[in-house]
């Protein structure tokens, strides 16, 4: 489980976060809605420690993780898988050694053949065929590096996984691969995930709840149709703003119909 | 007018305040980088190969540089002894002129200054570029270190390959200011090796050494920690790799004044 309790952030002026609490249950999906520049990669860096909130306590798996070790934060690190913005692939090597990188258990990253094996897989679970391996960042699509960043992110068979902005800068094609493939991968490997976005329609596919973060606080939790249903009116002018509100909307109407 | 000064007074101390406190902030970084790099040090699996591979090109793409900026060096050191001495001291004295210009000061500093330019640069510019494309976030949220990865291997690979570089540096000015010296001023090998040994001392060698390895320190571990914090995206990287030749190229000024006072000023 990963608990935000009261955690605050500032940069020099800027509040980023101001009193935030969440609560992600074990095997669930969340989306981190909001517009940009709230503070939604700034809540997942501190999930995994690459910041520290000024105040509050992050907690994963029982862990308060700004009270870890050097040590214990690295092993910490090793159970939750991140997939970020624009995949954050090393230039100066193939996907293959890059997605080698994410098998992080000692034994497992000396044996040759489990991580060939294990690279096999994780491009077969991301839909990208084997030849990608041999390939370099630079001779792949922004769409493939963003699966790539995820192929990374899964290979060392993560408890949790983070998406930060998964689909930005994709075309809506390949935004809908992307959001199939972290609803098949929550599906096939039960993880715990992550999915900060402010593409709502991609949000409310993949997610079991969604959190509006808005001017520095979380203004609304819940489920996809408890969101849509809300009458508060920050929640309202989030929604209203995205173009593909009325697809939305059909497609809530169509869950609620298969659901009865 | 009294109200206006007084604003300029706190104006300045804010200034200086600001000034310290940034500064203190960088010290303090600059050490924990530097002690975790000893940190580091067991972790020699990870950070051996990666030291092989960054000096193999450090030492192999400066290479010609290096020797290329000692050559003239060596040459225009022997044209200038000979415009200054010929006439008023033993022709000799050239050799001792080159050889010691080259050992103490040409080859250490000129070198130090060229591979800041070089190497400085390209570290700074290369680890900037991984920070602002968050590469070095993501070698840490996979549970593994950037300084065993990406720092330590450009530094101990620097500190390895410069002093070396610095050594060819001298001979190769020492060979070239002897060739130019017996073209312009007709000095034979047996003046030259009398001046040069006349004057030499076991020292001389040891100074440069540590004067190299000295710099090589700071041409690989400035532009490394400014690269490493490098922000503000493609801006950034191009403030931090200017800002890492620059200081670098005043440190080893710096340094050079320092090292001297400390190894020779005794004397």
């Amino acid at each position: 489980m990963i608990q935000l309790i009261n955690i605050s952030k500032r940069f020099v002026t800027n509040v980023v976060l101001d009193g935030v609490t969440l609560e992600v249950r074990d095997g669930e999906t969340v989306a981190l809605l909001g517009p940009s520049g709230v503070g939604k990669s700034v809540t997942l860096k501190m999930i995994n420690g690459l910041l520290r909130p000024d105040s509050g306590e992050v907690i994963v798996d029982g862990l308060k993780v700004g009270q870890l070790k050097r040590a214990e934060l690295q092993r910490l690190r090793s159970r939750i898988g991140y997939v970020f913005q624009y995949g954050a692939l090393f230039d100066s090597m193939s996907v293959e050694e890059n997605i080698r990188l994410g098998i992080v258990d000692e034994e497992e990253s000396k044996d040759d053949t489990y991580c060939s094996n294990r690279v096999k897989e994780c491009l077969r679970l991301v839909n990208l065929a084997l030849e990608v391996a041999e390939k370099y960042p630079s001779e792949i699509s922004g769409g493939m590096k963003k699966r790539v960043g995820i192929a990374r992110a899964i290979a060392g068979k993560p408890k949790y996984l983070l998406y930060d902005e998964p689909t930005s800068g994709l075309d809506p094609v390949n935004a809908d691969v992307i959001d199939g493939l972290i609803e098949r991968l929550q599906q096939e490997l039960g993880v715990t995930s992550i999915v900060v976005s402010h593409d709502v329609r991609g949000s409310f596919r993949v997610a079991d709840r969604v959190a509006l973060l808005w001017q520095a606080k979380i203004r609304a939790v819940g489920t996809p149709e408890e969101i849509l249903q809300s009458r508060d009116p920050a929640v309202q002018q989030f929604l209203e703003r995205d173009l593909e509100m009325s697809l939305i909307q059909a497609e809530a109407e169509g869950r609620d119909g298969t659901k009865a | 007018m009294a109200r206006a000064g007084a604003e300029l007074t706190l104006d300045l101390r804010r200034i200086v305040g600001r000034w310290s406190l940034r500064s203190a902030g960088q010290v303090g970084r600059f050490t924990y980088l530097i002690v975790d790099m000893f940190r580091g040090l067991p972790e020699w699996r990870i950070w051996v190969p990666r030291t092989v591979e960054q000096a193999t090109n450090v030492g192999y793409g400066s290479l010609f540089i290096v020797l290329l900026v000692a050559g003239f060096a060596g040459a225009v050191t022997s044209l200038q002894t000979g415009y200054q001495f010929t006439g008023t001291l033993p022709l000799y004295y050239a050799g001792a002129v080159i050889s010691e210009s080259m050992i103490l000061e040409l080859g250490p500093v000129l070198t130090a200054l060229i591979l800041a330019g070089r190497i400085g640069a390209r570290y700074a510019a290369e680890l900037g570029s991984m920070r602002v494309t968050e590469q070095i976030d993501a070698l840490e949220s996979l549970g593994r270190s950037p300084i065993t990865h990406l720092l330590m291997p450009r530094v101990i690979a620097g500190l390895l390959v410069i002093p070396a570089l610095t050594m060819l540096a001298n001979a190769t000015g020492l060979f070239v200011g002897y060739f130019t010296a017996k073209a312009s001023l007709g000095l034979t090998y047996s003046d030259f090796e009398y001046g040069a040994r006349y004057f030499f001392r076991p020292l001389d060698l040891w100074y440069s050494l540590i004067k190299s390895v000295c710099f090589a320190a700071t041409v690989t571990m400035i532009p490394c920690f400014i690269g490493y914090n490098t922000q503000q995206g493609a801006e950034g990287v191009g403030r931090a790799t200017t800002t890492a030749v620059v200081s670098a190229s005043v440190t080893i000024l710096l340094l050079d004044a320092i090292v001297t006072q400390l190894l020779l000023g005794a004397k």
